[in-house]
């Protein structure tokens, strides 16, 4: 990690339609640093169901900000920030098991923790019921 | 902009041509209109093909399990058709494959409008 290379920080109303926005940030900002297409690939997809999530789960039935912040590091490592002020996780644990979904009616998945977890090196999930849900991604971006 | 289905309906066959980034805003319209279609048709089979999804995240995989479901309570069969090779990727990942078959076509990449 140590010395930060490059950072954007994007803060956007929770419309669904800022789903594929945040998913062009982050290919645009990683393959401006050079990165690998199939990480392009990967964490495009993790940061869209980071983000969908903060819109479907977080903002579900309200309006508010997601903040999703890309930070590059000289060693290569990419740290990804999503982040709602929503409804919170009650149980993180319940909620990132494979299949596990509060939304079965709108046929959600339940697989975006899993996706998020296989396609990033480190993922950390901070929430609180009432407060909101803090994601962060870390992936190492070059060509191994 | 919202997304539109290209379909054909030949004898109990309907094949739904999807397109474009298959991610929880687009996957509504695209859901809709591909039910209409089943409603219209009452397939036999239903084939889903994917040569002109450019993106895909877990709400085509949730498309992918909901059609299967309604295709199964009506007595008919579901078919993935011509995933590019990240969207296989992620149908393997969620073990879609188990129970809805892939395969590829010859014309596949060739839709047009
Ligand atoms: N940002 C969030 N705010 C509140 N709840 C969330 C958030 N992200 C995820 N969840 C909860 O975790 C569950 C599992 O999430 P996920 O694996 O992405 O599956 P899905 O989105 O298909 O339901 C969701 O159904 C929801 O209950
Ligand atoms: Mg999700």
């Amino acid at each position: 990690m140590k010395t930060l290379k490059n950072h954007i920080k994007l803060v956007f109303p929770s419309h669904s339609e800022n789903e594929g926005l945040a998913r062009l940030a982050v290919s645009g900002f990683l393959a401006a640093e050079g990165a690998d297409v199939s990480v392009i690939a990967e964490l495009k997809t993790a940061v869209s169901e980071g983000v969908t999530n903060a819109i479907v789960h977080g903002y579900r039935n309200t309006h508010g900000l997601v903040t999703l912040e890309i930070k590059l590091f000289d060693s290569g490592r990419a740290k990804i920030l999503i982040k709602d002020k929503g409804a919170g996780i009650e149980d993180i644990t319940k909620a990132m098991e494979p299949l596990f979904t509060t939304a079965p009616e709108e046929e959600r998945a339940g697989l975006g923790f899993a996706i998020m977890q296989s396609f990033c090196d480190k993922l950390r999930v901070r929430s609180a019921p009432g407060k909101g849900t803090t994601l962060t991604l870390e992936k190492y971006i070059y060509k191994r | 902009m919202l997304p539109t289905i290209n379909y054909c309906a030949e004898r109990r066959i309907l094949s739904v041509f999807l397109k474009g980034e298959l991610d929880h805003h687009n996957t509504r319209p695209i859901r809709e209109q591909t039910d209409i279609a089943v409603t219209k048709y009452r397939p036999a089979l239903l084939v889903l093909d994917f040569s002109g999804v450019t993106f895909m995240d877990s709400s085509g995989i949730g498309l992918v399990m909901g059609r299967y479901k309604r295709m199964h309570d009506m007595g008919a069969d579901l078919l993935i058709a011509n995933p590019t090779p990240p969207i296989e990727r992620l149908i393997r990942l969620a073990s879609v494959e188990r129970i809805v078959r892939i395969v590829y076509t010859a014309h596949s990449g060739t839709v047009k409008e």
